[in-house]
């Protein structure tokens, strides 16, 4: 239920979705009365009557999962929250996503996330449950934590209430990994796999976001997602010799079968890596008769690979430094280009596990106020306050939740004082309460 | 010739609207979804030469104004252009038998599309900037002295404002932007009345056929495994001024405007850099790097912008300027960069191609020429021919 009637009306929500998906989800959409102006005024009034007609029709047709959007709402989020607590009058056992507390500006795609949102809350809830019964088949009395995109933990339930922020987490696990195990906050982390590469930014500790929409399925959204760059290179790439061609096929993990060095019949980076004479793994006889020049070539192509992946990641041209881990960090052994160091920190093949083990828990707030009806730092105050109860709603505890990052930016183009605040505060894992 | 606007060609048009856009203009990701909902429900969008409008025929171009801030959260509605397009109507007191576009490049290429699907009437194929310009001035229509009044704005409510008298086209763009702030930032812009005589007198004539053929030649390109950045060069007759990483974006957002310098560097193109799931060319095969050896073959580029890209030089020689086309697009795939995507490390390939001969009069480069945005530079006309009405090169 998206509220801005009479703005928008030519392009209904899920309108760029993918056929098959939306009715998938049901295609359900209204639109009502509501939202506001960028200076928060209010578009038009919200009608109770209407959204409970349109709450109605929902319990009719037996939907419970409900998003609800709302024009400007990263500027003024209450019309959302007012629905919400409207549509729960009619429907007690509704399950209510709002857009404002996922996405940023940009309605279609903040609308967007939140129906994903919305849609994918039921399948959280089973995956979550089944993830507690085989802890409890293997006797394990602990607390479930799932680790989300920002490489910071979350309470299962929590996770069970915003699914798409588990999206892309494994990348970032890698990087909160690598800061923890290099002491490293800021640089560039490569992580190589068995098929693929992944690079990210570290910034204060935590991976970059990206800034611009992400498609997730062919929908367009813009929650928040770690700014990875991947390349086809990994452990288990497949190396072609006439033309020399790398990937992006990968045996993957039919590697200790595939692999010359295992006794298999496929070329592979690993085999390379070893006969150059760099990695201990396999049989070194195996990859003996490979041509020098050909070992050479290709090592030269897989630095170049991972120099302009790192490139890529890089906010300015200057020299930075670059944390290698993951099993397949074995094929860089040498100096990198536009690269100050290389640090392959020790346990760097699990830093995955390092980190969503070191267990820190994120609380963030990305929305614009308008400093007509308060003052610059009482925006900024009033940011970081509810940062802070965000993390502690994760499962923080309170007396160690800092803030990490505040930026704050006005809004271009337009006359009013809007000013849009981002604020991340990050805690350690409540352990107490878990008891 | 004559055409009808089908799905297929709303992708084409957007995508050469974008590269036509020189960098600003603003995405036509919304106004193409608009677009297709209408296509989808049966409505006929008819393109029409110039050359087929009556002399003492009624229309008027139809836009979009605002922020762009502003038009991501109110997503437009369905009446506002048709809106706008009345009340010129109805001050004019004689029916409209056609629409025009007021800019080709980005978003606003789309608009009278829109306009046409809702009330049948046919749009001229043409434009009064071949590209994208910030400000309403900045037209053949004003610069051949059509008057920006009586002009027209509607808001998502319905209000509805027509300005009858305006001094000249500067004061249109202040008042016009006061009435748009007013209505909560975006509004549906109608400007400016047309007769028939000052379509054919004044128009860049055929820049929806160009728009669809450079997006056809990258879309084609794409399907058939070609590079998309040569086919880009052969159907716009455009010369490759540069190939090359950003290695330094420098921003000042001033008077409403995204100012700032770009610098890209030379790169080798032998790197096989592909993402895990898309297959690219092979190392040392890309024809963008055969031709870039042929081409200016500089280490260096610098360009500056507002809002669109007007002064390109490569090692610190001037090789093009405004108002001949500076299009800016990714290296590999050949979709457009805006100068809002600007940022360290991207690959792009640097494309001049020549301006409109409208554009390029003395009248014209007062307005439009470099000397216009601040540059105390003459304009240096690019040995490349508008490729508006050179005939179809891909069959």
């Amino acid at each position: 239920m998206r509220l801005g009637l009479p703005a928008g009306d030519a392009l209904p929500p899920m309108v760029d979705w993918p056929a098959d998906l939306r009715e998938a989800v049901g295609d359900a959409a209204w639109m009502v009365h509501g939202g506001r102006e960028f200076d928060g005024r209010p578009l038009s009034p919200l009608d109770p009557e209407e959204i409970r007609q349109v709450a109605r029709q929902i319990g009719q047709r037996g939907i419970r999962a409900v998003a609800l959007s709302s024009v400007f709402a990263p500027v003024h989020a209450g019309d959302e929250e007012q629905a919400a607590a409207i549509i729960r009058q009619v429907l007690s056992d509704a399950d209510i996503t709002l857009s404002s507390e996922i996405g940023r500006m940009g309605l279609l795609e903040r609308e967007n996330a939140g129906v994903l949102n919305a849609a994918l809350r039921p399948l959280a809830a089973r995956t979550i449950r089944a993830f507690r019964r085989a802890l409890e088949g293997r006797g394990v009395g602990a607390r479930l934590y799932l680790t989300q995109n920002d490489g910071t933990l979350m309470k299962a339930e929590f996770a069970e209430r915003y699914p798409v922020l588990t999206f892309a987490s494994g990348p970032t696990n890698s990087m909160r990994g690598a800061a923890y195990l290099s002491g490293l906050r800021d640089g560039i982390v490569v992580d190589i796999g068995g098929t693929s590469t992944d690079v990210g930014a570290l910034v204060q500790g935590f991976p970059r976001e990206a800034s611009a929409a992400v498609e997730v399925g062919g929908v367009r959204t813009n929650f928040r997602m770690p700014d990875i760059w991947s390349v086809a290179l990994g452990g288990g790439t497949v190396l072609r010799a006439d033309p020399p061609a790398v990937g992006p096929a990968s045996v993957g993990r039919r590697i200790t079968r595939e692999a010359l060095v295992f006794g298999g019949k496929t070329l592979t980076a690993t085999d390379i890596a070893v006969a150059a004479g760099c990695a201990r793994v396999g049989d070194q006889e195996r990859v003996r008769h490979l041509p020098p020049d050909l070992v050479e070539a290709f090592v030269d192509r897989m630095h170049r690979m991972v120099e302009e992946a790192v490139d890529r990641m890089k906010t300015s041209a200057g020299p930075v430094p670059v944390i290698l881990v993951g099993g397949g960090s074995i094929l860089i052994h040498r100096p990198l280009r536009g690269v100050s160091r290389v640090v392959r920190p020790p346990h760097h093949e699990v830093a995955n596990a390092v980190g969503a083990a070191i267990a820190q828990i994120s609380g963030t707030v990305d929305r614009v106020y308008n400093l007509e009806e308060m003052s610059r730092s009482e925006a900024l105050e009033h940011a970081r306050r509810e940062a802070v109860e965000r993390a502690v709603a994760a499962g923080a505890r309170r007396e160690t939740v800092e803030v990490v990052d505040v930026e704050d930016v006005p809004l271009a183009y337009l006359p009013s004082n809007a000013l849009r605040v981002r604020v991340k505060a990050v805690g350690e894992l409540d352990l107490g309460a878990a008891r | 010739m004559e055409w009808l606007v089908t799905e297929a060609d709303v992708d084409a048009i957007a995508l050469g609207a974008g590269v036509l856009g020189t960098g600003g203009g603003g995405n036509p990701y919304l106004g193409r979804l608009h677009l297709l909902q209408h296509l989808r429900l049966g409505a006929a969008v008819r393109i029409i030469p110039a050359d087929a409008v009556d002399d003492d025929a009624l229309g008027c171009a139809v836009g979009g104004m605002g922020a762009p801030t502003v038009g991501i959260e109110k997503l437009p509605t369905k009446h506002q252009m048709v809106g706008a397009v009345r009340a010129l109507e109805a001050h004019a007191g004689r029916p409209f038998s056609f629409l025009a576009c007021g800019e080709i490049g980005g978003a606003n290429s789309l608009q009278p599309l829109i306009a046409a699907a809702q009330t049948g009437l046919p749009v001229v194929d043409g434009d009064p900037m071949g590209r994208a310009f910030p400000e309403l001035q900045m037209d053949t229509f004003m610069i051949g002295g059509v008057s920006p009044a009586p002009l027209s704005l509607r808001d998502a409510h319905g209000n509805t404002v027509v300005v009858t008298e305006l001094v000249d086209a500067f004061w249109a763009e202040r008042i016009g932007r006061a009435i748009t702030i007013a209505m909560g930032g975006s509004a549906a812009l109608g400007l400016p009345l047309l007769t028939g005589a000052q379509v054919k007198q004044h128009i860049i004539r055929g820049t929806y056929t160009l728009a669809r053929r450079l997006g056809r030649a990258v879309l084609e390109a794409d399907r058939r495994g070609l590079h998309p950045v040569e086919s880009l060069l052969r159907e716009s007759g455009g010369l490759l001024l540069f190939v090359g990483k950003v290695v330094d974006v420098d921003r000042r957002t001033t008077g409403g405007f995204a100012r700032g310098s770009l610098r890209l560097e030379a790169v080798s193109h032998d790197l096989a850099g592909a993402p895990a799931a898309g297959a690219r060319q092979p190392a040392g095969e890309s024809p963008v790097s055969r031709a870039h050896e042929g081409s200016t073959g500089g280490r260096q580029c610098e360009i500056e912008f507002q809002n669109e890209f007007l002064i390109a030089r490569v090692d610190g020689r001037v090789v093009a300027t405004t108002p001949d086309l500076i299009c800016i697009v990714d290296a590999e795939t050949a979709r457009p960069v805006g100068t809002e995507m600007l940022r360290y490390g991207l690959r792009l390939a640097v494309i001049g191609i020549g301006a409109p001969p409208q554009l390029k009069t003395p009248r014209a480069l007062a307005v439009v020429g470099p000397r216009a945005f601040g540059y105390d530079l003459d304009f240096q006309p690019l040995a490349a021919a508008w490729p508006g009405t050179q005939p179809e090169v891909a069959g």
